[in-house]
């Protein structure tokens, strides 16, 4: 749940990264760290293993501006992807505002995807949140690799398993180059935003 | 329970609380977030400089999972959580299912002396909470 301090008109805002262990949800942060840095006041926080892997958390904390004199603070999450740490991944969604579903489009990768989404529905349930309800965009990354000769799923096949009940905004991205990163950030900012302002009308 | 939105006569009350009662005392900075890692209110002596929003993110982390642990042991919670440094030091306190007060304070507050000033203050951050939530 956002948090609005009506002292200070501050509107805190939790967006989680979600997706299988390898998708790309850190690189997805670590370019917005790098493309956003001057709106950006504090260092990105990860807490990964040894080997880079994400532990428990990634934490990117920015300021969006003003909306009707309020100040936004989105504050963004990964959570670790591997398949042993879902304890982890439900705490880390505790109180989420906003889901961007982080989907890996290499064509081996077609059966995590599915699972973990189908986590992210079941833990979402754990906080009496719906998947059906809660602002939700799905980016299929990774799309670069086709060019590098790794069979990539095409888009049509990761929105029939991913998206065709959803039918949320999705995106084809690719983390490492940039490309969508900030398009997916915007629109998940933009539907969690308007979905606080209808909680709060 | 309705703790997304705090007036701002509560948020003041709640921050003369926490000057009177622990600033004071000579606590370097104190934190109210929630379980989720939001902030609720900060307050510090003026002088110390911690970047809070990830010191929130963090703290919520740590306690969630120190409380996952309690359950795993079979401990309905861990009742108190102290880190200590050699310069400073970091006391966690639970004020309700939901809230969490945090104080980071030097080597010259004694751990007891904040613990007896801290459960003061919660119970009064709860009465304050409590109007908010009738």
């Amino acid at each position: 749940m956002s948090f609005i301090n009506l002292k200070d008109k501050v509107v805190q805002v939790k967006i989680v990264y979600y997706g299988p262990g390898r998708c790309g949800k850190t690189t997805n942060l670590e370019y917005v760290n790098r493309k956003f840095r001057n709106q950006i006041q504090s260092e990105m926080v990860s807490l990964k293993t040894h080997g880079d892997r994400t532990l428990f958390f990634d934490f990117l904390p920015f300021d969006m501006g003003q909306i009707k004199g309020y100040d936004i603070k989105i504050q963004l999450y990964t959570v670790p992807g591997q398949v042993k740490y879902n304890a982890t991944r439900k705490l880390v969604l505790k109180g989420v505002d906003g889901v961007v579903f982080v989907a890996d489009a290499m064509e081996k990768q077609r059966e995590k995807n599915i699972r973990s989404l189908n986590q992210l529905h079941e833990n979402l349930q754990a906080y009496k949140e719906s998947i059906f309800k809660i602002p939700l965009v799905i980016q299929y990354n990774k799309i670069d690799l086709k060019d590098h000769g790794v069979p990539v799923l095409p888009t049509a096949v990761l929105r029939k398993d991913l998206n065709s009940r959803l039918r949320v905004p999705d995106f084809e991205a690719s983390a490492i180059t940039g490309y969508n990163v900030a398009a997916t950030l915007k629109k998940i900012i933009s539907l969690t935003v308007v979905s606080i302002q209808k909680k709060l009308l | 329970m309705n703790y997304g939105i705090v007036s701002q006569e509560q948020l003041e009350q709640i921050d003369t609380i926490l000057s009177s009662k622990l600033i004071k005392l000579g606590v370097d900075c104190v934190i109210i977030i929630d379980m989720a890692g939001n902030i609720i209110t900060a307050k510090d002596n003026g002088e110390s400089k911690y970047d809070v929003y990830s010191f929130a993110a963090l703290a919520a982390g740590n306690f969630a999972t120190v409380d996952a642990m309690a359950k795993l042991v079979g401990e309905a919670e861990f009742s108190l959580l102290f880190h200590k440094g050699k310069e400073s030091n970091i006391h966690f306190s639970k004020i309700d299912d939901e809230l969490l007060l945090i104080s980071m304070f030097g080597k010259e507050i004694s751990l007891g002396f904040l613990r007896l000033n801290v459960v003061e203050a919660i119970e009064q951050i709860r009465k304050v909470w409590e109007g908010n939530n009738v």
